[in-house]
Parts: C-alpha cells; structure tokens; sequence
C-alpha cells in the first residue's frame, strides 16, 4: 500500500515551494480487568494522510482517510487551496522557511510482539494480578491494565525526501481506591506514566507481575495517614513526580510556538522570551536538561520529526543556563534560533508543533540515602496526581499520591494528600541534589495536550530524584 | 453520507450468523481549521475523517474494533469485512462479560441540521478584518459533524450538523488579554461585530494600572465562560460507578449528606443540547436526568455497563454532554453593583482537584480578571492562584446565580470536534480563597 500512496504522490505532487504527504497509521489494543471482571476488549486501526502545501509565502494542509488516488487528489487540492488563500496573510512566510529533504528509516525497539502472546493470555495475567490488588474490605475499587500501540509513519516530500519509521508503545497500570465513610485514597502503578517503547518485554522492565500487593498496601496505609503538613519545607520529589516537574515547568516554557504566541489563546504563552535563550539562569548549577530522542527505550524517541528533521540529542539547560529552546524547522525559521527536531503531530489529521518529545534531567551525583539524610525537615513525594500551573508556565500547584516525612535525615510518618506550591522561575533555582545515575528512572505519558486543533500527544521524561528547599507544602481538608 | 452508512449496515447484517448481534457506530467530520496568531493566520487547511467502530456479540461475549473509512462504498465494504472478519476470528478468545448491556428495543431517531455554514474562506476574511490594529490569536473551526448508530436488529441513528465556533482572544500584553467566542450555525456578521466591539471596549480597560491582590478572601464574580471550568471539574461526579468506588468528588454528598446551595440544580439536558441523543450501545438518552435538585443529590448517570452492573436504568452516559445549571435571580446588568468591591474574572484555567474527596479544587484566573471597587472597573488583577471547595464556592458562600444563562458549545477538537455543550448562569461567590 505504502508503495502505491508514494506513486501516486509523486504523480501528482503540484509544482509549489513545498509538498509533502505524511501517511500515519496505527493500531491499538487496550485490555483490563476491573474488579475481578475482564472489561471489553477495544481494538483501534486508524490511517490516514495529510499533505501540506507551502508556495508564494502561505501554508495549507488537507487530510483524509480516503487513502484512494482520488483522495489524495482531493487532500492535494485542500492544501493548496489553503496555502493561496494564507499566502501574504500568514504570521510566517513560508518562502524564508527551508524544509528538510530527509531520507531515512528508524525502528523502535520490539523484542517480545504483543501479538505474541495472546488474548487470552494477557487476560489470565490481569486476573491474576486483579486478584492481588483486593485482600482488605476497605478496597473498594481495583484494577489491572495495559495497553499497546504499533504506529507506522512514512513521510514524502516531492523534492525526493522519503522517511519510513516504526514505533510500538506498552503501557501497564494497576490501580486501587481504598476508601472508609468520605474518606478515599486511590494509589496506582507509577500513575498512567509507565510507558515505554517496546513490546511484552516493557511489563517485566517495569516489574508489573510483582507490584499489586505493595500498590493495595499503600492505598490503605494511605487511607489511615494524617495529611502532609503545612509550612515551608525542603521535599525530595520521586522520579514518577520529577516527570510532571519537568514536563509543566521546564518542557512547557521552552517550546518555541508558545514563546512566539501560538498557543496564547489555549495552552498559554511562556514566561520566558527570546532575549533569554543563551543567558537565562533557570536553575541551580546542579541543573542539566537535554533533548534526548536517542534512548530507545524512551517512549518519545524516533528518528525524524513529523517535518522530517532528523533527530539529535541536544542540551535545553547546562549547568543552569538555558541553552537552546524546544521549536522545530518553522519556529527555528521564523525565531533564527537553533532548536530541536520536536515538530510533531498526534495523528495524520492534525498540523505538527513543536512538542517536547524526550526532555530529561541529568543525573547527578547523590544517592537516594544521601539525599533523604541531607535534609532535616521535609516531604519526599512519590507520583503526581494532581497539576495546574497558570498560562505562563510559572506559578504551579502540584499534589502527589504519596507522601513521607523526612526528619533530621531521616523518613519517618507516612502522610495524604502532599501538596506543593512554587514559581518555576525560582523553584528551580532552589535545586541542592541531583540523584545519580542507579536513580534515575525513564517514564512517559500519553495524555500531552496542546494545539488548535487540539492535540494529545506522547512524551517522555527520565530523571533522578532530586532536592529542591524551602517549598510551600501543604496537605488535604 | 446516511445513506451509505445505513448500506453498509445492512450489507454487514446479511454477514451476521447464528445468534451474533452486529453494533456498528459511525463518526465522520468534514472540518476546515484556521488558526491565527499576532492577527494573521499561523496554520490554515482542511480534515475529513470517517470511522466505523464495530462491536460483535455471540452471547456474554463481545469484542470491538473500528477502522477509517474512506466514503469509497468498495473499499469500505472491504474494510468492514475486515474487521467484522477478524472480530469474529477473535471473538472465542475473549471472556465473558458479565455487563453487557445493549439495546434490544429498536428506536429509529434522526437529527439533521442543514448547512447554512458560508464557505470558510470568506469566515478567515472576517475574522482578519477584525483583527486589523489588535493582536488576534485563536482558531476557526467549521463545517459537517456526522454521528451514526446502526445494528443488526434494524435499528437506525443519525446526526448530522454544521456548526462554526471561533474561540479568540485579542491580546494586550504578556498574560493580559480578552477571550471570547462566537458559536453557531449560521455566520451572522453583525452579531460577530458586536462581539468584536465588547472584546474591544474590554481590551482597552487592560491598559490601565494592574494590580496584585494579597492571598486572602474575596467577594468574585464568575461569568459563564468562567463556571465551564468549575462545572468541568463535576463532571465525573454525578457517574453512578464514581459513586460507588468513592472516586467521586461529591463523595462527601453521597456519605455525609453534605449539600450546596438550594438554588443549585444540575441537570444532564440532553433535549436542549448540542449532542446526538443516542449513544454507542443504542440506547437513547433521555431528555433529561437531575443530578443535583435544590443543593441535594438526586439522580446520577450511568453507562449501560454500569446500569447492568449496578441494577439500575441506563441513562446512556457516565459523563455529561449537555450540561445545565438552573438559573438564579440575580440580574446580569446589576452585577457590578452587587459586587461592589471584589474581583470580576473572565476566566478560569488549569482547574485540578487539591482534595478529590473533599471537592477542594485548585486553579488560576486567566485573561482580563479586574478588581472592582463600588461597583466600577478599577484595574486588571495579575493571575491569582485558587483553592477553594465545591461546598463553599456553590454553598456557604453563594450569594446567587444569574438569571441570565450562556449556551456554551464545546470547543474541543481533540481527535475531532466535540459536540458536548454547557447551559449556565454567572455566580455571585463571598470569600473566595486565593492562595498566592
């Protein structure tokens, strides 16, 4: 099929500056057992193709699933006709913008197949971890999943660009609610973000078989925990919460669209501007931020952008200093920056932007021992449950699932609801550890949105667990 | 596009065998987006997208799968073959379900509106004529949205509309800025002017002195734009299943009896909605179901495996698509007034709960927020961060609701464009915390 679309696109590819046709199909598969019960099982296969036109200055885009000459007849004439109705009406010129003529093929890592395994199977494996999560009345609600996706993306440009890649993606989760009177704690398996590139081999290097009992144990230790405390406090954030850390205050500011204004009537705008790429201090000196697409393993990695960039590991902070800001070919274009290849796009019906992709946090030097008897009063949180930060990317409140006192260097009362108040423009700065090599942890999530129209994208985030003093802390009701 | 699904249903029955019941679901969209940036368009083009969602049933067992359809009557056949094919290939691997719940009874509905969309380009002429001397950022999203239901036992459901929303703001500086929308389904021009003249007359109020409030209490008023993040937040808590596993954020209501306000009533009003009215296992929804009477709970929601699984009536849907708070009696025009001093926010962002079981919610304002003092204008705010509870905000500390109602559409285009709506009042709300 793929060899007929690339025919018939070079057949009818317009003389314009630029075409190019970007096919993406995929196919999903999402199994769970909730409360002892297999839930229905739902298989998704979407294709579909978008062409994009840039000629005389503008830009326009036309997809469909109708995969037919006729349909990318159509798709063609969409794009174009979209491309001479923006051409001098458009924020970039499109003539001044130089698209990337890529050739090249990547695979993602795909050791065991999900299909290798079969329904059945995976449905014995979810009751019996089902069947684990509930030994106490109190638990009132639990369950066991996963997930898998195969993505297929081939990208042509009519100038001779041609990129073919394949991605697979498996994501196991277990959840429980343990609950008495109005009171509810619901603690999960690493809270939706253990998702990596690979096939079955990804639930045993996430140690799925053996999680249930400690996720169960610790809603219902949970449940009779007093809340986190309140006052100013250091707290050691866990891996599984440095990734929402990383991804709303340091990703979230330093995407080049958002920096230009694209996003400010959605996703919202940055506090950060052009003139401090280079110079800015965002964090303490312990703070080292990269671009990163070539871990495998990673659930962000690929080998070109959905503009066809090729893919390379690039510095974002280095010893605290903004380097280098998260845009594409169009935003490095239309900003003279150097950026990164993060121009993406969730599916074949929407425009790619720049996306964050795989943006991870150096280990450091400390071990997790260190870092807890360093600290005199505190809270070390473990996984997110709960974000909002304002439409600049600075002021945020996150809450966690899990919490732990830290007193005169050492862990002591578990506690509920821990929550943290900052501004990223300071929180940063106030970085004292940086968890070493045997810490970190490579996790990522699905759920990204952003765009007009909207888009949920995947992306990713390794760090190390990390110290940050004097945080606002607080607890629940 | 009717006529071909319902040909392809009746093709795929002719395949069902033995006691199989065949579900199929479509969803197509023929959309153009146009998003603009600083008054001039940043990405411009066009979507058409239809997929079939296929369930087969033989028994407790039941297995789904959807493919992308091309509007090619061969290929799709071929495509629903497929899947129907490799449906029932897998179909003896997967376990009974013991909460299977569809419609059996058959019920046949249509909803058609016609297409009096002018063509989108001449909208973008519109729309950047307005933005001339203004920074403009927003999106343009127009055009058909296509529903279907069809099964094996004869039932046939279709929704078709075309609709516009543009969802705008014009900028004044950094994080300062007036949001607006215009809705519908035919393009009035002297309706949109009008807009663009208030967001104006707003824009300008930007540019005097801001302010930064201490963290404290404060009397607010919050607009219908506002109250769809706040009724946001709800929406998973009138399900019957977050009921049930305490994973709602009422729960403090279904096991304390705690109550809000007697004059607020939440209602799923799927009558007076934006939405088809049937949904995926073929069941209509009905009119109307009130979750929330006087500050009480009454009724909730529940999907047609919930319903099966808790013994109750389906109502179609765990979540609401037409959302409906009852209005008060506070008149629009006195608002100001009846503020006297406190802030006026035009919209809330981020929204996300600090404590699910306690319904205490954290968010921002965002936008053109001002503080008022004797009833007037004085200054726009710098964003505030919130913190507050359900309880107290459409509770203790409700002094009333408008009479005056906002039909509010969706404009959420994730994977395709939503067709989920609000019908809401202002709120008039004292001590109101804002943290920092």
């Amino acid at each position: 099929m793929l060899e007929k679309l690339e025919s018939d696109f070079r057949k009818r590819a317009p003389k314009v500056d630029f075409c190019s046709l970007r096919f993406v199909r995929s196919f999903r598969e999402g199994l769970a057992v909730r409360q002892d019960v297999p839930q229905p099982v739902h298989r998704e296969e979407d294709a579909g193709v978008m062409v994009t036109v840039m000629h005389n200055g503008g830009m326009g885009y036309g997809a469909t699933s109708d995969l037919s000459a006729a349909g990318l007849n159509n798709a063609i004439e969409k794009a174009s006709l979209w491309a001479s109705r923006t051409a001098g009406r458009s924020v970039v010129d499109f003539r001044k913008v130089s698209m990337p003529q890529p050739k090249g093929q990547y695979s993602g890592p795909n050791k065991t197949p999900w299909s290798r395994t079969s329904v059945r199977d995976k449905f014995d494996l979810l009751m019996s971890l089902s069947k684990r999560l509930k030994f106490n009345d109190k638990i009132v609600d639990w369950s066991a999943s996963m997930g898998h996706e195969d993505i297929d993306l081939f990208y042509l440009t009519a100038g001779g660009g041609r990129v073919y890649q394949q991605l697979h993606t498996t994501a196991p989760d277990l959840r429980v609610t343990a609950s008495e009177g109005a009171e509810a704690q619901t603690r999960s398996f690493g809270g939706g973000i253990y998702c990596l590139q690979g096939g079955l081999e990804v639930l045993e290097q996430f140690g799925f078989a053996n999680a249930p009992e400690q996720v169960a144990d610790e809603a219902l230790a949970l449940l009779a925990a007093e809340n986190c405390p309140s006052g100013k406090r250091d707290i050691l954030l866990a891996p599984d919460q440095m990734t929402l850390q990383i991804h709303e205050s340091i990703g979230h500011p330093l995407e080049l669209d958002r920096i230009l204004g694209d996003e400010r009537n959605y996703a919202g705008t940055s506090f950060v501007t052009l003139d401090m790429i280079g110079e800015y201090r965002y964090g303490s000196e312990l703070l080292n931020v990269v671009f990163d697409p070539t871990r495998p393993e990673q659930l962000a990695s690929f080998g070109y952008d959905d503009d066809g960039l090729e893919a390379s590991r690039e510095y974002i902070i280095k010893d605290g200093i903004v380097v280098r800001a998260l845009g594409g070919t169009v935003s490095q274009a239309r900003t003279g920056f150097p950026g990164v290849a993060n121009s993406r796009a969730d599916g074949w019906n929407r425009p790619p932007v720049d996306r964050m992709a795989n943006l991870n946090v150096e280990p450091g030097n400390a071990s997790l021992e260190e870092m807890i008897a360093s600290i005199e009063r505190g809270v070390y949180m473990r996984t997110n449950r709960s974000w909002s930060i304002d439409d600049s990317r600075n002021k945020f409140q996150f809450g966690c699932q899990w919490g732990r006192l830290i007193e005169n260097g050492k862990l002591t009362k578990l506690v509920k609801n821990p929550n943290y108040r900052g501004i990223s423009a300071t929180f940063w700065q106030s970085l004292s550890a940086v968890g070493n090599a045997d810490t970190l942890e490579v996790l990522g999530t699905s759920n990204c949105g952003k765009g007009e129209p909207n888009q949920m994208m995947f992306v990713a985030h390794a760090g190390p667990p990390c110290v940050f003093t004097d945080v606002d802390v607080f607890g629940g009701m | 596009m009717q006529q071909a699904f319902y040909g392809l249903i009746d093709k795929l029955t002719e395949r069902v065998r033995g006691n199989e019941v065949l579900l199929a679901n479509f969803a197509g969209e023929e959309s153009d987006f146009v998003r603009f940036n600083r008054s001039l368009v940043r990405q411009a083009g066009s979507v058409h997208q239809r997929g079939l969602g296929l369930e087969l049933i033989d028994g407790q067992r039941h297995l789904s799968g959807r493919c992308s359809l091309t509007g090619d009557e061969t290929t799709d056949r071929s495509r629903a073959d497929r899947l129907l094919a490799d449906l029932r290939e897998s179909l003896p691997t997967v376990p009974e379900d013991p909460y299977l719940f569809y419609a059996t009874e058959v019920n046949n509905t249509e909803q058609i509106v016609a297409n009096r969309l002018p063509d989108s380009g001449e909208m973008t002429d519109a729309v950047l004529a307005a933005g001339k001397g203004t920074d403009l950022v927003g999106i343009l999203a127009s055009g058909g949205i296509f529903r279907g239901f069809g099964n094996s036992l004869g039932q046939r459901n279709w929704f078709a509309t075309y609709s516009f929303h543009f969802d705008w703001s014009f900028y004044h500086t950094a994080d300062k800025a007036v949001k607006t929308s215009y809705a519908g389904f035919h393009w009035d021009q002297s309706t949109f002017d009008t807009k663009v003249v208030n967001a104006r007359q707003q824009l300008a109020r930007l540019s005097l002195p801001t302010m930064t409030i201490s963290p404290g209490g404060y009397r607010i008023y919050i607009p219908p734009a506002a109250m769809q993040e706040l009724m946001g937040m709800l929406m998973r808590g009138f399900s019957l299943k977050a009921h049930r596993t305490k994973s709602t954020c009422l729960l403090k209501m279904v096991e304390e009896g705690r109550t809000l306000a007697p004059s607020v009533t939440i209602r799923e009003n799927t009558a007076e909605g934006m939405s088809p009215n049937f949904q995926g296992a073929g069941f209509i929804k009905p009119d109307s179901v009130t979750m929330i009477e006087a500050g009480k709970l009454k009724d909730t929601l529940a999907s047609p495996r919930t319903a099966k699984e808790y013994g109750v009536k389906t109502t179609g849907s765990e979540f609401p698509s037409s959302l409906d708070l009852a209005g008060g009696d506070l008149d629009d025009q006195d608002i100001l007034t009846k503020l006297d001093t406190g802030i006026f926010v035009n919209q809330l962002w981020y929204l996300n709960y600090s404590d699910r079981p306690a319904a205490r919610i954290t968010g921002m304002t965002r936008f053109a927020t001002f503080w008022v003092e004797g009833g007037k204008i004085v200054a726009p705010l710098n964003v505030m961060r919130f913190d507050e509870t359900i309880y107290r905000i459409f509770g203790d500390n409700l002094i009333g609701l408008t009479s005056q109602r906002d039909l509010l559409p969706s404009s959420q285009t994730y994977g395709s464009r939503s067709t989920s709506s609000m019908r809401l009042p202002g709120a008039l709300v004292d001590d109101f915390t804002f943290t920092f």
